[in-house]
């Protein structure tokens, strides 16, 4: 890997865009069920063919998450999750080759220390972290924290959002830009938001970054539809949901899936 | 300027010195953008403020008196203690002003429906009975264990015709039903305005639940007044939130001499942990979309609260307050379960006046505030709620048998039946 770890995410995204498909994104719970496990079920999640892992970082008031996520959260809590389990599982994907970020409210980070994160987590091979309840606004100590160890920040971007927001959120965004593609909190739904591609493309108008699509992903069609219009498609919920019900097994075939239909749409 | 005046010219932007802030989702930005414009201009609109102070005036009663407490002051070193009547509020508190507040604005904002959280059931209640004179929907969310010890608000709410939904993630309180009135408003904000309770929350809910309040502390202070003829030495109020506390403290923050006391529920004692004793065993840092005192592990996981009352059993306080607690300008105590419970039985006894429970810890602070200050000082507390919603609990606690098992009760109101 190379050593200096700013512009891994764009060049797994430039890679992939070369390859003619979209970036597959996966989302899953550090120390969920447990933390061995969790790192069982992201390998499997890497060996399935995702480009990119968001590690979250169990909190105790996700108020951007579903039912399924609370729960996957809460039992990650009760078996001991900690930042530190955070760490492990991000340096197993890094392990792996596949590029690892990190999922946080803001809290943990705070009280862990800003300057003290953004350390750790370059040293474990993290490259970036995706704040779900940080502005930018209020995020400037931690943009250049990150900045300081070559972790891309990376901002969320909603429906609505206006385009004066857009633009400043794109400017201190690393990495990529999150597109949530609905207005609501995360969860699989039978249909992706038709707000989303109207939101990728007021996005393009901004940045030249690229651009991935999450909330409500859970099926290789749903990957490939969105991989026509966005850089990424991005999957949480599901992947918690396969862990639950059928364990490695099932997040593998997931993963292929997806994989599969990353490879359709684009 | 005076001091406080210097202090406030650094209230910029939703904060109040590193407190408060917005850390939402971005879904919610434009959401709270367009919040903070409409009531910029409402409260800048006449009209607005008319047909406010109108429903105050006509519908909730006010001004609410104030009430020398003659008897209670005798166990407060004979201090000449006062309390502000917002229990005598149309609804039995002080919510009634906020909630009415914010429905009429979500009104002139064109929305059609309101969500609000609810921990003792006041605020739900409230926001409830607002949404039903003004011709919105309502749906409530409240902690499941919160139903079933405010069973009565919940009966209220319904008959009010609002949907109460029982928040079963987490801790099952106040706490939990935020986090699921947030949810509902990520998903809903087109319709939708979130009566916010009290003053927490991404800006602008800190400085728009305090102006709303702010007419507790005018009144206050022109009552105290015409009455006394200066002003008091200390006002004091118990904090969960700090609603009703930042209402009172709003009229006298300006008056160096006057001191600002918060009185938050101890629960079990603060040794034991069980409690919501935000500024005695909490630290900063950042919960339900704002920086202030949160109780947390090492780890930055919100540590449940515990409390008789509901309505403090919370882990965070409004921004505000951590900002007056930091400058040194308010002081605020814990007040333990027993001790608030006492004072429960002595104001009952003395002045004929059930309070809320959330009341009680004001109520025991007073007490101790009389013996600080010495005899003829002149104190106010917000008595910011009538204690009817607590007859079961209290009950319990004092070993009175109802007549009904309060189960056999709780559950028929509770389903309406």
């Amino acid at each position: 890997m190379n050593p200096t770890k700013t512009g891994t995410i764009r060049r797994a995204f430039s890679d992939a865009k070369s390859e003619g498909r979209a970036l597959l994104i996966g989302y899953l719970p550090a120390g969920f069920p447990t933390l061995d496990q969790s790192i069982e079920l992201v390998q499997a999640m890497c060996d399935g063919g995702v480009d990119l892992i968001e590690v979250g970082l169990p909190y105790s008031d996700p108020l951007m998450d579903g039912p399924v996520i609370q729960q996957a959260v809460d039992q990650a809590l009760t078996n001991g999750a900690t930042p530190e389990s955070v760490l492990r599982v991000v340096k197993a994907v890094a392990d792996r080759g596949i590029v690892p970020v990190v999922m946080s409210y803001w809290n943990p980070i705070e009280q862990f220390g800003v300057e003290n994160f953004a350390r750790e987590l370059q040293q474990a091979g993290g490259v970036g972290v995706i704040t779900p309840d940080l502005t930018i606004e209020e995020g400037q100590p931690w943009i250049a924290a990150a900045e300081a160890h070559e972790i891309d920040p990376i901002f969320l971007v909603a429906p609505s959002s206006t385009n004066e927001r857009i633009s400043k959120i794109c400017h201190d965004t690393r990495g990529f830009v999150y597109a949530a593609s609905t207005m609501g909190v995360t969860g699989a739904r039978d249909q992706v938001s038709n707000m989303a591609p109207e939101l990728v493309d007021r996005v393009r108008q901004c940045t030249d970054l690229p651009i991935a699509v999450g909330l409500g992903v859970s099926n290789g069609v749903q990957a490939a539809e969105i991989a026509q219009y966005a850089d990424g498609v991005i999957v949480g919920s599901a992947f918690v949901k396969a862990a639950t019900a059928g364990g490695v097994a099932a997040v593998l075939e997931l993963a292929r899936e997806l994989a599969q239909g990353v490879r359709q749409g684009g | 300027m005076t001091t406080s005046e210097v202090e406030h010219a650094e209230v910029i932007a939703g904060h109040f010195g590193p407190y408060g802030g917005r850390f939402v989702p971005e879904a919610l930005t434009s959401a709270l953008d367009q919040l903070d414009a409409a009531f910029q201009v409402a409260i800048a609109d006449p009209d607005f403020g008319i047909q406010l102070a109108g429903l105050e005036r006509d519908y909730t009663g006010r001004p609410s008196p104030l009430t020398r407490a003659w008897r209670f002051g005798k166990y407060c070193n004979d201090a000449h203690i006062y309390f502000k009547r917002e229990d005598l509020n149309h609804t039995g508190s002080h919510k009634i002003n906020n909630a009415l507040g914010q429905v009429l604005l979500a009104q002139r904002m064109g929305k059609t429906r309101v969500i609000a959280e609810t921990g003792a059931g006041q605020h739900g209640v409230a926001t409830a009975t607002a949404a039903a004179l003004l011709g919105l929907e309502c749906a409530v969310y409240m902690g499941e264990e919160d139903t079933r010890r405010q069973a009565l608000n919940v009966a209220r709410m319904k008959l009010l015709g609002a949907e109460v939904i029982a928040v079963t993630n987490g801790s099952r309180t106040l706490k939990d039903a935020i986090n699921e009135a947030m949810r509902d408003w990520v998903a809903s904000v087109d319709s939708t305005h979130y009566v916010l309770g009290t003053v927490t929350g991404p800006s602008p809910f800190p400085d728009m639940v305090r102006h709303f309040h702010s007419v507790i502390g005018r009144e206050s202070r022109e009552q105290i007044l015409a009455i006394e003829g200066r002003l008091p030495d200390a006002v004091a109020a118990c904090v969960g939130g700090g609603s009703n506390a930042m209402g009172l403290f709003s009229g006298f923050i300006d008056d160096p001499n006057v001191q600002l006391r918060g009185y938050e529920a101890g629960g079990d004692g603060v040794e034991t942990g069980r409690h919501a004793a935000r500024f005695s065993a909490g630290s900063p840092g950042v919960l339900h979309g704002a920086r202030t005192y949160v109780m947390q592990d090492k780890w930055g996981q919100t540590i449940p609260s515990h409390s008789i009352s509901a309505g403090l059993d919370y882990p965070g306080v409004g921004p505000e307050h951590a900002w007056l607690h930091d400058t040194g300008r308010a002081i605020y105590e814990p007040v333990n379960d027993a001790e608030a419970m006492e004072a429960f039985a002595l104001c009952s006894r003395t002045e004929g006046i059930i309070p809320a429970i959330e009341t009680a810890h004001g109520l025991a602070g007073v007490i101790r505030l009389g013996k600080e200050l010495g005899p003829d000082s002149v104190i106010v507390l917000n008595l910011s709620g009538r204690g009817d919603k607590d007859v079961a609990t209290a009950a319990r606690w004092f070993g009175i048998e109802l007549e009904h098992s309060e189960s056999g009760i709780s559950i028929e109101l509770a389903e309406g039946r």
